[in-house]
């Protein structure tokens, strides 16, 4: 096994999937000759040629009306839009034209796309550029919405995402692209699309959350425990839509108290229907409402305060202490 | 020897035409070489059109079909365009554009299953390529940019055509798909029925552009304006762009200047935006009357030939009117399970609510 960090693991996905099926191709802006501005993708065009991985002209709603085309065609485009602020310009094609081939066409068609963007705050990066915007995604019909927290997720949701004959939109945390490093299998495997993770258990509480609030929840929960003994379980959904409530449902059974953590702005989003789902499957086991620690429901703001915007430790342990308190 | 100044620059230009209105050749160069047969083949076709098209207004008048734009006017270049192709060429056609489909195979109880909601109007068969109409207007210009993307680099040589309005010229997404069309030399034709209303919008009020061929200019591709009432035009220059895509050559922007004669859709009423001297100068251009004098001329076609194919079109659409009253309906769980590939749980749960 190899040591990589998030970056590293989704450009490995990559490759193994343009290596193993011709009809996978790269574009976006960007994405060719220097990979990419993370250069996520560097080194593909060089290894694969200019006909699988290339750049676009600046375009995105292009981009995605491209890749919907390929879909048809039978290819199995990854298309990336280069910061997630600027997914509104293709979120026709993404949105609706590509999430709803399959059911215009009664099954004739389908869109195997992977749109890869990436988001995510606390990096201090230019405005528009970090917006959590997976809610909005979750909420359109005949898409998955993917976040990864980790290299070993990343490279095996970023493969099933591929794989799938489904539109997959695959939301990559700034944050997490260079945080660290971790044990990777070089060779293929896939992490089920729809699949939540129990990354820590835990007996008092659940906190059910994703993407870089995993780490920032580890966090409260360390504290937790080191000084109150309180043990807090944390389940990654990795993806926000589907989301796998059984494992949620299983934890809370267990420690009938939980708390849901987002990055996005706090209405309407992915806790709001994690909450719903709870309330329509487990309301008689929870002993205190769900809480949810999330960003105000501002526009991100610019980089001044993004810090203390986005959840943090603190605000996760006073969300634990008051459902444990309740 | 041709006078029309094809290749358009930065000036207006006379758009090309084959015919004059009474049905004489007017531009021997440009006249695409068609048997008898097949001039009869393609008079058929857009005396069917046409009938099928007074057929349609009046089931939906019945509340027998749903939403329905009317092509009246503008077989010239519906068929014409198709008409051009070859069947493996791909068509990515507009709200408006359901003659083409069905020309090149969708079969017409679909269409009008498509009119009525139902999606299998929109169920392809395999060896029809073909998308289903488009509502977000200019969304299917991208799609086409990608199929041709896709003729490319399987190295197949065909073409895609994409067909959108005057209105759906000034959208976003026909910028980009020209450009990226321009940029990738991909094999596709943009083909603009500009029939001088966006709804009530005039063309006056579209662009202040001299024409909507001009546009290609920007985007590095060929542009060309035709006579959009004269099918031989409209023939000769599809295959020459399609003649264009499959050699390599890139794409082509066609602007075809035509004209609807009914409103924009069966809910709207013409007379407030369009004064009834437009509408009989262009009657006077109806691409049927023109076609047909030039192959009465020829011996080809009679008036009897007209109304023999006039039944027999009749007769076709109630049959196919019939076959799609008497399509299964929908279901929920169908619906449901028409969203992904395999459906998640959380969708299979959800049908339980509709038993
Ligand atoms: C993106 C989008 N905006 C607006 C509409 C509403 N709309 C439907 S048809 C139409 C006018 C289209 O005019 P044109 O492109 O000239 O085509 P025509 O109907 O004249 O053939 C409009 C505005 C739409 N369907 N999609």
């Amino acid at each position: 096994m190899a040591q990589m960090n998030m970056k590293e693991a989704i450009r490995d996905a990559l490759r193994v999937e343009l290596k193993r099926d011709p009809n996978v191709l790269l574009f976006g802006e960007d994405v060719g000759h220097v990979g990419g501005v993370f250069r996520a993708t560097e080194g593909l065009q060089k290894e694969f040629g200019e006909e699988r991985v290339f750049d676009t002209p600046l375009a995105e709603s292009a981009i995605g009306g491209l890749a919907v085309g390929l879909g048809v065609q039978g290819f199995r485009p990854v298309a990336e839009i280069q910061f997630v602020g600027f997914i509104f310009e293709a979120l026709d094609q993404m949105a609706i034209q590509a999430s709803r081939m399959r059911y215009r066409s009664g099954g004739r068609y389908n869109s195997p796309i992977v749109f890869r963007t990436p988001f995510g705050g606390g990096v201090k990066a230019a405005e528009l550029h970090t917006d959590s915007l997976e809610g909005l995604l979750a909420q359109t019909p005949g898409i998955k919405v993917v976040v990864p927290s980790n290299p070993y997720d990343a490279k095996g949701l970023m493969i099933a995402a591929i794989r799938d004959n489904d539109p997959v939109f695959f939301m990559e945390h700034l944050n997490l692209y260079h945080a660290f490093r971790a044990e990777v299998p070089e060779d293929d495997y896939t992490v089920e699309l729809g699949k939540a993770n129990v990354v820590r258990e835990g007996s008092d509480v659940t906190i059910i959350t994703y993407g870089m609030m995993v780490h920032t929840s580890v966090k409260a929960a360390d504290e937790l425990e080191k000084t109150k003994g309180i043990k807090v379980e944390i389940i990654d959904l990795r993806t926000v839509s589907p989301i796998d409530i059984d494992t949620i449902v299983a934890s809370i059974q267990k420690t009938n108290r939980a708390i849901v953590v987002q990055e996005a702005q706090k209405s309407s989003g992915v806790a709001a229907e994690v909450i719903a789902q709870i309330n329509e499957k487990a309301i008689l086991h929870l002993e205190a409402p769900v809480l949810r620690v999330a960003g105000p429901d501002t526009v991100y703001p610019f980089a001044q305060i993004e810090d203390t915007w986005l959840p943090t430790p603190t605000r996760i342990i006073d969300a634990v202490n008051k459902v444990l308190e309740f | 020897m041709s006078k029309v100044p094809y290749e358009v620059y930065t000036e207006e230009v006379e758009a090309l035409s084959v015919l004059s209105p009474d049905g004489e050749i007017i531009n021997k160069d440009k006249l695409p070489e068609l048997t008898d047969d097949q001039l009869k083949e393609i008079m058929y076709r857009m005396v069917f059109t046409r009938t099928w098209d007074d057929r349609a207004v009046n089931l939906g008048r019945q509340g027998r079909l749903g939403f329905y734009a009317p092509v009246s006017g503008q077989e010239a270049t519906m068929i014409g365009s198709e008409y051009a192709l070859q069947k493996e060429d791909f068509i990515a056609p507009g709200y408006r554009d359901i003659p083409q489909i069905v020309w090149h195979g969708l079969p017409l109880y679909q269409a009008f299953l498509y009119s009525r909601g139902h999606q299998h109007g929109g169920q392809v068969p395999d060896g029809v390529n073909v998308l289903m109409p488009q509502i977000i207007i200019g969304a299917q210009i991208l799609h086409a940019m990608g199929i041709a993307m896709g003729y490319k680099l399987k190295k197949q040589k065909q073409v895609a055509i994409t067909y959108t309005g005057d209105g759906g010229s000034s959208e976003g997404d026909f910028y980009e798909g020209l450009n990226y069309a321009g940029v990738y030399k991909l094999p596709v034709i943009f083909f603009v029925q500009n029939n001088g209303y966006a709804i009530t919008t005039p063309f006056a009020k579209q662009t202040a552009a001299l024409s909507i061929a001009h546009k290609a200019v920007a985007a590095g591709i060929k542009g060309v304006k035709i006579d959009g009432m004269d099918v031989l035009a409209v023939i000769k220059a599809v295959q020459e762009a399609a003649e264009r895509g499959r050699n390599g050559e890139g794409a082509t922007l066609i602007e075809a200047v035509t004209y609807r004669f009914r409103p924009h859709s069966l809910s709207d009423d013409a007379s407030k935006y369009r004064s009834k001297e437009e509408e009989g100068e262009w009657n006077a251009k109806d691409p049927i009357a023109r076609f047909a004098k030039y192959l009465e001329k020829k011996g080809l076609w009679t008036e009897e030939d007209t109304a023999r194919v006039k039944e027999e079109a009749k007769a076709k659409v109630n049959e196919e009117i019939k076959k799609a009253e008497k399509t299964e309906k929908m279901t929920i769980s169908g619906l449901i399970d028409s969203m992904f590939e395999s459906t998640p749980k959380h969708l299979e749960e959800q049908k339980a609510d509709f038993k």
